[in-house]
């Protein structure tokens, strides 16, 4: 096997060194009556060449973005990857090293999450970053206990419903045991109503968990519930897109105690899911109270600047059952890959990705809202990513627009119970083009040949007048733009 | 050699106007995003990220990477983290199309070929632990035992039961305690019997009807089989508790015995360690657990599960669910790498690495024992823990000084300080993919090490970037974020 070195020539000098006659005597520590009497029930083993093509043909069997233009959204999107993201994550030195206990051997490491640390500060406006969770889920969550221990309230949570269904349900689990009251606060119109908020917090209420842009693509009045929540003497929590960054206000310049994040648009491919980067930062006062590594700038014994791991007192490996958090192994190769992203984008490309996606996603919007029976759930502003209201369903919107070859969705009710079955989400990238737009657009309506027809036609005149229409109302408060790019929109219909 | 130029702070590298970055202009310029978003939701200002281009980016990260040591440039046999070569295909294989676009809110009918290998992903796991229920959910091993101490908090409740005690050796990962808190157990450290083993009299004084569940790690941290497992499995039972099996050494036991075979109710896998996900400079990993059927009902989902009349691949959660540990299916490019690693190896393969990973431990150990000594057991099993006691006392010589030597000789440390059971431990877990010609040379290299003048092993390393960062500065003063004044 192309893994194991030694010869059975080698074996036997082994087992001389050690004074036995056979490697299953190294074993008899294990109690004969609990040794496996057969082989693993596994499939047989597989050359490389083999393995290769069963991989290449079980990855066949999928249909992702590389047949079908992505539109999918509902926490993961279709980010672009520079190529120097993959060269440097593919570092061996990077990826074959682990946890970097030993300083002297790892400083490669340590400086790169001291530098990660930088960006996440200067992408959100915290104060302090740690060096990486495992997802945006457990993220909120750590956050969440993390609000616990700075407040010292144990007694109620206060997160919108508008916070992606999943991650409401990862605070669930992770609540489990704790007498803590979840309280959701309900947004029925894609957006909490402040006032609501103000009724949910009490004097027992650890934080305020917000998510910005939210789970429906639309904006929160971020400051003004954050406000609400220092008030009563709780800590906000904002849970953020890394991409809206360069365009949208920073957690940190709308009142976030803590904010967190899922980092996979910085740079890692969807991959079903995972490996994700858990992103949490916070004010300088809750340093301590943090969950998982820390990489802290020192001077070595000549006096030269390294790096180490840092207040090592908060973690597992030290504090035991004390500890602010059972995270070890964390997300070290992902937290390579975001800071070669934000490296190579700097504020011109971080600006430009987000411009690129929130104009796509406002030309779709407009496009597909002006087909029959497809309305815009929410007449509220928004990034990358709408919610739609079909008049057909959900599910039939998405086998429509599948049969044309295109990934929209998820539908609502795919993601919690509790969604209508009639909204589904769209979520648009820089990589999608107004081509691919336009014929998404001709595929979701109602296939009746005349009203197809009508909409391609019009195309040209709609955006034109929507986009006057847009800037009419540049800059005035709480009159949603979209409202007004739909509402001329149907107006010429 | 070091480039000092390049592997200056980046944030020196920064000069107004640079990007490593480019874009086309948008094909919808109609709508900015000022006349699509009302100005309060907007920045004013761009945001305070370093300007720099692809050749500073990729010279100043390359080498900053040529400061590590790594499993690929150097022997590295961190005791308790399985630091094995990670094969050079499941990096190409990870990434084809078809597995590594794939987004998780695609179709179930999209993605066959995924659930497919999923599906086989938890049905091997299954096997190997003895213990037929699989979760691929938690993202590492220490979220594999939180989820699994929920799915035994939800066990209980069903059953009537509020069980309040979590029990584990005071040997034990710190992650165990850890998740125990976590979960909202109260953690009772039992003191440790001979050889790190479970002192049985010890353990009875608390098994009662408050006892939930027992951690173990088997082999234990000192390397050790506990030779008592299934008794202190039926103890447990006998209570009505169950008995987790910390799976953070699996990479001993492999084909030879099963948790679920040993009495265990609940374990967690590392698939980075045993099954060679690589370490990432820290992750991620990927931890699934895996549960007796009566606890099946509890895991976290979703599951992938085989509709037998359609020949369909579907995700379900299980009835009584604890409910998500994280977004999504789980790490699943990491999963992806263990599927190759199990395929590769079949069940003959993972038996002979086993074996293997035991006969290099044993070897390294019987070559380093009468210059460190190894104060538990005559035998180990994957790793073992020697202890520098004795050079600490004859020769002011730590454990610490050791490791650090090592540096300047080319070998990554071993853990040391851990177990905390083990005075100035050294904990050496050398795995089956090295050389007998490695294992010598590390073998002799410490011999040498320890004839050398003490003085020049307190100031070691002498040939890494650094030495011996001061970390009580560091912490006096927590400089977390680079700022001019950092310079």
């Amino acid at each position: 096997m192309s893994y194991l070195f030694n010869t059975p020539d080698e074996q036997r000098e082994m087992l001389e060194t050690i004074g036995v006659d056979s490697i299953e005597t190294l074993f008899d520590q294990v109690p004969e009556s609990l040794q496996l009497k057969r082989p693993l029930d596994i499939p047989p083993k597989l050359s490389e060449l083999e393995l290769e093509q069963l991989v290449r043909e079980l990855a066949s069997r999928n249909v992702g973005p590389s047949d079908r233009p992505c539109f999918l959204g509902g926490g993961v999107y279709d980010h672009f990857i520079p190529s120097a993201v993959d060269a440097i994550a593919g570092r061996s030195e990077y990826y074959t090293a682990y946890t970097p206990y030993q300083a002297e051997a790892s400083q490669g490491s340590l400086q790169t999450f001291f530098e990660y640390q930088t960006l996440i500060c200067q992408l959100t406006g915290m104060d302090v970053s740690n060096a990486s969770l495992y997802e945006g889920g457990t993220a909120v969550s750590e956050a969440v206990f993390m609000a616990m221990r700075c407040t010292k309230r144990h007694g109620r949570i206060v997160l919108l419903g508008s916070v992606h269904p999943e991650y409401r349900q990862v605070v669930e689990t992770y609540l489990g045991r704790m007498d803590c009251e979840l309280v959701v606060v309900p947004t029925p119109g894609g957006t909490v109503a402040p006032a609501a908020v103000e009724e949910a917090i009490d004097d027992k209420t650890a934080c305020v968990v917000i998510q910005h842009p939210n789970f429906y693509g639309c904006l929160e009045e971020v400051e003004q519930i954050s406000a609400m929540a220092h008030t009563c003497g709780a800590l906000s929590i904002v849970s953020f897109d890394p991409i809206s960054l360069g365009i949208l206000k920073r957690p940190g310049d709308l009142g976030a105690d803590i904010a967190v994040g899922e980092g996979q648009s910085l740079g890692t491919p969807m991959q079903y899911g995972g490996p994700f980067l858990g992103i949490l930062a916070c004010k300088q006062k809750y340093v301590r109270q943090m969950p998982g590594r820390l990489i802290g700038q020192t001077t070595d014994r000549n006096g030269e600047r390294c790096f180490v791991l840092n207040l090592q007192a908060r973690e597992q490996h030290i504090r035991r059952e004390k500890a602010t958090s059972n995270i070890c192994t964390n997300q070290g190769l992902i937290a390579i890959r975001a800071t070669v992203f934000m490296s190579l984008l700097g504020p011109a490309g971080m600006r430009q990705v987000a411009e690129l996606s929130c104009s796509k996603a406002h030309y779709a919007a407009q496009k597909l809202t002006a087909q029959d029976g497809i309305e815009l759930a929410f007449e509220q502003p928004f990034f990358k990513e709408f919610t739609l209201q079909c008049r057909d369903g959900a599910e039939t919107v998405i086998q429509r627009a599948k049969a044309a070859g295109f990934d929209i969705g998820p539908a609502l009710r795919r993601v919690s119970n509790s969604e209508s079955e009639d909204r589904l989400l769209v979520a648009v990238t820089e990589c999608r083009s107004r081509e691919e737009i336009d014929a998404l657009a001709k595929a979701i309506a109602t296939p009746t040949g005349d009203a197809i027809g009508d909409a391609t036609g019009r195309e040209s005149a709609d955006s034109q007048q929507a986009a006057a229409a847009c800037e009419s109302s540049v800059g005035a408060p709480h009159d949603p733009t979209l409202r007004s790019a739909r509402s001329s929109a149907q107006e010429t219909t | 050699m070091r480039n000092e130029q390049a592997t200056q702070p980046l944030f020196d590298l920064s000069v107004p106007g640079r990007c490593g970055a480019e874009y086309p202009e948008s094909d919808c310029p109609e709508f900015s995003s000022t006349a699509c978003i009302p100005a309060e939701f907007l920045s004013d200002t761009p945001l305070p990220l370093p300007e720099v281009n692809e050749p500073d980016v990729i010279r100043h990260f390359t080498n900053l990477s040529t400061l590590n040591m790594s499993v690929d440039t150097h022997f590295y046999p961190l005791g308790s983290c399985t630091m094995k070569y990670n094969p050079k295909r499941h990096e190409r294989l990870a990434s084809v199309p078809g597995l590594v676009d794939l987004h998780p809110w695609q179709s179930e009918e999209s993605l066959q070929g995924m659930l497919q290998i999923q599906f086989e992903m938890q049905q091997m796991l299954g096997e190997i632990a003895g213990l037929p229920a699989v979760s691929l959910q938690p993202a590492a091993g220490a979220q594999g035992e939180l989820a699994a101490l929920l799915v035994a908090s939800a066990y209980f409740k069903d059953k009537g039961e509020n069980r309040t005690k979590v029990i584990f050796p005071n040997s034990a990962h710190g992650t165990n305690p850890a998740s125990a808190a976590l979960a909202g157990f109260d953690c009772i450290q039992l003191g440790a019997g001979k050889n790190g083993f479970v002192d049985l009299e010890e353990l009875k004084k608390h098994l009662d009807d408050q006892t939930a569940v027992f951690m173990i790690t088997n082999p234990n941290t000192l390397g050790l089989f506990e030779p008592e497992i299934h008794k202190i499995s039926k103890l447990l039972h006998d209570v009505g508790g169950l008995v987790y099996i910390d799976g953070a050494n699996m990479n001993a036991i492999l084909g030879i015995t099963r948790p679920g075979d040993f009495g265990g109710d609940m374990m967690h896998y590392n698939v980075h360690k045993t099954f060679t996900g690589p370490h990432g400079a820290g992750g991620p990993g990927a931890g699934p657990i895996a549960v007796r059927d009566f606890l099946a009902d509890y895991l976290p989902g979703p599951i992938v599960a085989l509709d037998e009349e359609s020949g369909q691949y579907k995700l379900q959660t299980p009835a009584k669910s604890i409910g998500r540990v994280r977004s999504f299916f789980g790490n699943v490019g990491i999963l992806l790498r263990g599927y190759f690693y199990l395929r590769t190896l079949g069940g003959d393969g993972l038996k002979e690495l086993s074996e293997h990973a035991v006969l290099n431990a044993n070897y390294l150990k019987e070559k380093l024992k009468h210059i460190l000594p190894v104060p538990n057991g005559e035998r180990c099993m994957h790793e073992f823990v020697a202890s520098a006691q004795h050079l600490q006392k004859e020769l002011g010589i730590s454990a610490m000084d050791i490791a650090k030597r090592l540096l300047d000789y080319g070998f990554h440390a071993p853990t040391v300080y851990f177990p905390l059971v083990v005075p100035e431990a050294i904990m050496v877990e050398p795995t089956e993919t090295e050389s007998k010609a490695t294992l010598d040379a590390f073998a002799e290299t410490i011999e040498k090490i320890i004839a050398e003048d003490p003085e020049l092993l307190h100031t070691a390393p002498h040939s890494t970037p650094v030495s011996r960062p001061n970390d009580v500065q560091a912490a006096r003063n927590p400089i977390l974020c680079w700022s001019p004044a950092c310079d």
